[in-house]
């Protein structure tokens, strides 16, 4: 892609939906700092996973869905969740494990779900959200509505039985799903190359039938144009589409993981590109931020997080029996049938 | 005797295996150097057998186990790493249909030597796919063999029996335990298989207890016999095949049985062991036999839920004081 080009005043996105899309990275990054922070002081429990340097990606792929599309996310999905209209608040309330949790304090930072905005699932096993989307999408054809499904996904789970079966049926059915592969150059410890001989992933796609591209995961308005085209050819019946974001995380792969596989040359190249930073630049070379309007932006925000923090830290801590609820819709875990639920049986 | 930690004595299993056979190799996800592996029993293998011996595979489980399967039909002895047992579930075709059936399809012709390393358990808010405790899966598959080690001594000498072995062996290992310390020899060892061992002798009432509950269960006993209450606690240390006399020959000392483990109660080991000696021993029990076992829910994130189902020490003396009260 030529940097003029990219630098253009883009026609087809308004003044509001770039700074929409520059707020969104910023509080993505924001967000999962303060995350970091209260993991490390021993607040938040469990594993964190954090997409710092790919906010790019969802930022740019939600920005061309609408609010009753679905998503499937994965263990590295704060930024995907956020991205689809997640709040703050109750993000921090899940990690904080609190009854206004997403989740009710059941399923922490790698299960965030909200049905109610078609987020149908973060997941802890890589690669099982790519069939589901796939399903979602074959509902969506059954259903007879013009909704798409989004998987996000990393590199990593390419190499899965998963991916290769649910592309395969994807294409055969021709279901409105995009398959949006996050390639952060690394799977846990293992560089891409490790995971693939030759690490072309949009040949792999064609090789399904699907049409498939790769783009830069640095350019969130790169993302959003291909993402738009996607959406385009699922909404109107062209079945799916896989696209590759290249980018990369600026951190270890959990919060205490050094990183020590990722090169430091390599870490630093990458930093250069940071997606935010970048989108800052176009911004303001358009007239379109001010420092100030910047700084407005980084304090709202800040205030957004300190007041989600707030909230988790005085939201009420689920009852230790809890735990025994939600099992199933029409049975306690005991297999007693619960009376409300058992009457639509 | 010098002390370990139970991921060192993994390692040194792994180590002197590799050294004794070169038909030994490791297989898994992040367990060449730097990285080491998740929960860090590989590190340093890499460098010393070399990528060739310690291979990392991409995200690809069933592919992987399929091909532990295949090598070692043809005369190699694979060691593999599921980083989370939770994770086995993507391979599980390979487990249940093929390496714990090709023999017997085969009438006995081939052996299928590999041993499937995993780590399993709560108490870390690790959530519901990553801390979940699925022996039973395999414990019930014929054709498979089910180790549970609850020291580093047990893991150090189960682990090498385990490569020696001819057939296929789940390795079930506890996150929690990696960092506990135990009493290993400097000289080398092996435990047999279905050979199960008494952590602390007792009177009144026997304990089977598997992995992190085995130290729950020597806690309870503490707790109990400033009570003057007096527990034996079992370990059979390997799930199948089961020392069932050992277990046996406690009950008919004690006369109560209680079988604790951090699996779903429901279809669990524990239910196999009760079955088995309410056979062999109904006449010498004088109470029913009482199991502590997670409830059957999947694992909550939450700190406070997640310790509501795990099993502790208290769980375990309250029911022991109500057993031997006749308050059941
Ligand atoms: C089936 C399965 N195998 C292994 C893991 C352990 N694991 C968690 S994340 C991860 C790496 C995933 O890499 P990628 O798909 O590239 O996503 P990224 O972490 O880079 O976002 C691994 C191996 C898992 N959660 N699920
Ligand atoms: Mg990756």
């Amino acid at each position: 892609m030529d940097r003029k080009n990219q630098e253009e005043l883009p026609s087809d996105l308004t003044k509001e939906q770039l700074l929409a899309m520059y707020r969104k990275m910023q509080l993505i990054r924001g967000f999962e700092g303060t995350a970091k922070k209260y993991f490390e002081a021993g607040e938040i429990g469990g594993f964190l996973h954090l997409s710092v340097g790919q906010e790019a990606v969802p930022v740019g792929t939600c920005s061309a869905l609408r609010k009753d599309d679905y998503i499937t996310s994965t263990h590295r999905g704060h930024g995907d969740v956020l991205s689809k209209g997640c709040e703050v608040k109750r993000m921090f309330a899940e990690l904080y494990g609190r009854t206004d949790g997403y989740c009710k304090g059941k399923g922490g930072s790698m299960h965030i779900a909200d049905f109610s905005q078609g987020i149908i699932g973060a997941n802890g096993i890589v690669s099982s959200g790519i069939p589901i989307a796939v399903g979602a999408a074959l509902s969506i054809r059954m259903r007879g509505t013009d909704q798409v499904a989004v998987s996000f996904f990393g590199d990593g789970a390419t190499a899965e039985g998963s991916f290769h079966e649910a592309l395969n049926l994807a294409s055969l059915w021709q279901v409105p799903v995009i398959f949006v592969c996050q390639n952060n150059l690394y799977a846990l410890s293992q560089p891409w190359s490790h995971s693939a001989r030759d690490g072309n992933l949009v040949e792999r796609a064609q090789s399904y039938h699907i049409p498939a591209e790769s783009v830069d995961g640095m350019d969130v308005i790169a993302v959003y144009r291909s993402v738009e085209k996607a959406v385009d050819r699922a909404r109107s019946g062209d079945g799916p589409t896989f696209i590759e974001a290249r980018t990369y995380r600026f951190m270890g792969h959990y919060v205490g993981d050094p990183g020590a596989y990722m090169p430091e040359e390599e870490q630093e190249e990458w930093r250069k590109k940071d997606a935010i930073a970048k989108l800052r630049r176009q911004l303001k070379m358009w007239g379109y931020l001010t420092d100030k309007v910047d700084e407005q932006i980084a304090t709202d925000i800040e205030a957004e997080l300190q007041d989600g923090i707030e909230y988790a830290r005085s939201s009420v801590i689920p009852e230790p029996r809890e735990a025994l609820n939600d099992v199933y819709v029409h049975f306690d875990y005991l297999g007693r049938p619960l009376k409300e639920e058992s009457n639509h049986a | 005797m010098r002390e370990i930690t139970y991921r060192e004595a993994l390692k040194e299993a792994l180590i002197e295996e590799m050294k004794r056979d070169e038909r030994v190799f490791l297989l898994g996800e992040d367990i060449a150097d730097p990285f080491g592996s998740a929960y860090k029993v590989t590190l340093g293998l890499s460098s010393i057998f070399g990528t060739d011996r310690v291979i990392q595979t991409p995200i690809s489980e069933q592919g992987f186990t399929g091909a532990a399967v295949g090598a070692a039909l043809t005369g190699m002895r694979p060691v593999v790493e599921f980083m989370y047992i939770d994770f086995t579930t993507m391979a599980m075709e390979q487990l249940v249909n093929q390496a714990a059936k090709i023999r017997y399809m085969s009438g006995g012709q081939a052996k299928v030597p590999v041993v499937f390393r995993t780590q399993g358990g709560p108490g870390r808010s690790s959530a519901a796919q990553h801390a979940q405790s699925i022996e039973a899966l395999f414990h019930h598959i014929p054709g498979l063999l089910v180790a549970m080690p609850s020291s580093a001594y047990d893991a150090k000498g189960l682990l090498k029996t385990a490569i020696r072995l001819d057939d296929p062996v789940i390795f079930i290992e506890q996150k929690l335990l990696y960092n506990t310390k135990g009493e290993v020899p400097e000289e080398e060892y092996t435990i047999p298989f279905g050979v199960a061992d008494v952590k602390r002798n007792g009177t009144d009432c026997t304990v089977v207890a598997t992995s992190m509950t085995v130290l729950k269960a020597l806690k309870a006993a503490d707790i109990l016999a400033e009570e003057g209450i007096s527990i034996e606690v079992v370990d059979p240390r390997t799930l199948f095949p089961l020392d069932i006399e050992t277990i046996v020959e406690s009950v008919k000392k004690t006369s109560r049985l209680l079988i604790t483990h951090e699996a779903p109660e429901r279809g669990g080991f524990a239910a196999e062991v009760a079955a088995q000696v309410a056979n062999l021993a109904f006449d010498y029990l004088d109470a029913p036999i009482q199991r502590v076992c997670a409830p059957s829910v999947p694992i909550p994130f939450a700190r406070n839920m997640e310790d509501y189902i795990m099993i502790d020490e208290s769980k375990i003396a309250d029911r022991v004081r109500k057993l031997i009260r006749g308050d059941i």
